[in-house]
């Protein structure tokens, strides 16, 4: 008996379960928002103290939230390509990370808009927000450094080394910013210290925004997959071109 | 363990004797602190405050800009490849290598740290606490910089790359290196900062050579 992740070593397999999938998660995610939204705008009520600027709360939270999750998958998909080599881990592991960087910005943007009313400044080089712009330079480090390369599986493998150097530093990062300065209120955890009007629309979107990412993670994923087959098809083509070519011509060769 | 120390040697004699590799860093190390009070002011009271600062941030910069020379030349003329195919374990040949970047770049950064702390109006009691720090910091430099400079051995445009790699890396080794100098006109000392920086320092120790050698495995191949 295969496990799944052994199934989903064909990419072909991969291709047709998540081509089933995506359009249920999607719809799913845009319900899941939609409703959020309603609940948020319509039913919530303004924060006593931040007034209507709580509302950045319900985009801020879960993107930040997704900002760790999606580098928690990218290092695990790293892992499974430098231990296991799963063919899947790497196309995983390259499509997670713009998305994660993209949501890191979204956090820190919300947050910086939240933090002018509220804070009186745009930023603080306070513990949370200093960990958080430091994961989204590592998201551009990793970026960088897949780009620089031309042969794609070096580059992959280089890159799942530097995301596992990083999941080694993070920790350290972030309790040496901690030590440092606070500003940032800690994290609730969703727990029942928030009022249930504005917890339950949080959690809505939280969920929401999970969905829509993994909505992301695959579509980019089947991209990949695609892009992949195109360019061996295309060197392929080139080659059997060639081939013909130095038939024809065996002195030029 | 002998070829650990032939290597070192061997890296040591090359860094001294090519010139301008340890030179160079020096000089950087200079003209960053030096261009300092020209964009700041000549304001001494505000320099001696943020002095520590300053000749922190031009050690890693100076230190930055010599991470290239411990991997590429080698790749470059082949030697890599024969360390890789020798008995030594590549995980050694990296560690060997660190450890010269770090006699010959962060010990000298180091011992010149006070020199420049004059042209920033330093106060004379805090020079040997920010040596100390200089010297338990560094080996992490050189052994988290390991990492980049192993990854980006065979980019092109690795400079900037290495930058935008390793800078993140040594965000805990500033910060705490930091800490341990305002700690120390406190009154609680300079104690557990300077715990952590040592623990920083023997971590990158542990953790550098290992990403390291694994990324240069990756590219030898």
């Amino acid at each position: 008996m295969q496990t799944l992740t052994q199934k989903l070593a064909n990419p072909t397999r991969f291709m047709q379960l998540s081509g089933t999938m995506l359009p249920w998660i999607a719809g799913a995610a845009a319900v899941i928002i939609a409703y959020g939204l309603y609940l948020v705008f319509a039913v919530s009520p303004p924060d006593y103290q931040q007034g209507e600027t709580v509302k950045i709360m319900y985009i801020h939270v879960p993107s930040a939230w997704l900002a760790m999750m999606a580098y928690g998958l990218v290092a695990v998909s790293s892992f499974g390509l430098l231990v296991f080599r799963h063919p899947l881990a790497d196309v995983s592991a390259k499509a997670a990370v713009p998305i994660g960087a993209a949501f890191t910005f979204l956090a820190l943007f919300t947050g910086s808009l939240w933090g002018k009313p509220m804070w009186g400044t745009y930023w603080v080089w306070d513990a949370r927000l200093t960990s958080v712009l430091i994961l989204f330079f590592l998201y551009l480090g990793l970026m960088a450094l897949r780009s620089s390369m031309d042969d794609e599986s070096t580059a992959a493998k280089l890159t799942a080394v530097l995301a596992l150097v990083g999941v080694a530093i993070l920790p350290i990062i972030k309790f040496s910013v901690d030590w440092w300065n606070t500003l940032h209120q800690p994290s609730t955890g969703f727990t029942s210290t928030v009022d249930p009007s504005l917890r339950v629309p949080l959690l809505i979107m939280a969920l929401g925004f999970t969905l829509l990412f993994f909505a992301m993670h695959l579509k980019a994923m089947r991209n990949e997959i695609l892009r992949r087959r195109v360019k061996a098809m295309r060197v392929a083509d080139i080659a059997h071109r060639d081939g013909m070519s130095a038939l024809s011509n065996p002195v030029a060769g | 363990m002998n070829a650990f120390w032939t290597l070192v040697g061997r890296d040591i004699r090359l860094a001294v004797r090519e010139g301008g590799a340890l030179g160079t860093a020096l000089g950087f190390f200079l003209i960053v602190v030096a261009m300092m009070p020209l964009g700041l002011g000549p304001d001494l009271n505000l320099l001696s405050r943020i002095a520590p600062g300053i000749l922190w941030i031009a050690l890693l910069l100076a230190a930055l800009l010599s991470l290239g020379r411990i991997f590429e030349t080698d790749y470059e003329d082949g030697t890599l490849d024969v360390f890789a195919t020798a008995s030594l374990p590549l995980e050694l040949v990296a560690a060997a290598k660190a450890l010269a970047h770090w006699l010959t770049t962060g010990i000298p950064l180091a011992l010149l740290a006070p020199v420049l702390g004059v042209l920033l109006n330093l106060d004379v009691k805090t020079y040997p606490v920010l040596m100390a720090t200089m010297l338990v910091g560094t080996p992490a430099v050189s052994f988290l910089g390991a990492i980049g400079a192993a990854l980006t051995v065979k980019a092109r445009r690795g400079g900037l790359l290495l930058a935008l790699i390793v800078l993140p890396l040594y965000v805990p080794t500033l910060i705490f290196g930091i800490s341990v100098i305002s700690a120390s006109a406190g009154p609680s000392g300079v104690g557990s900062s300077f715990l952590i920086l040592m623990a920083i320092s023997l971590i990158s120790i542990a953790l550098g050579p290992l990403a390291a050698a694994a990324a240069l495995r990756i590219q030898l191949q």
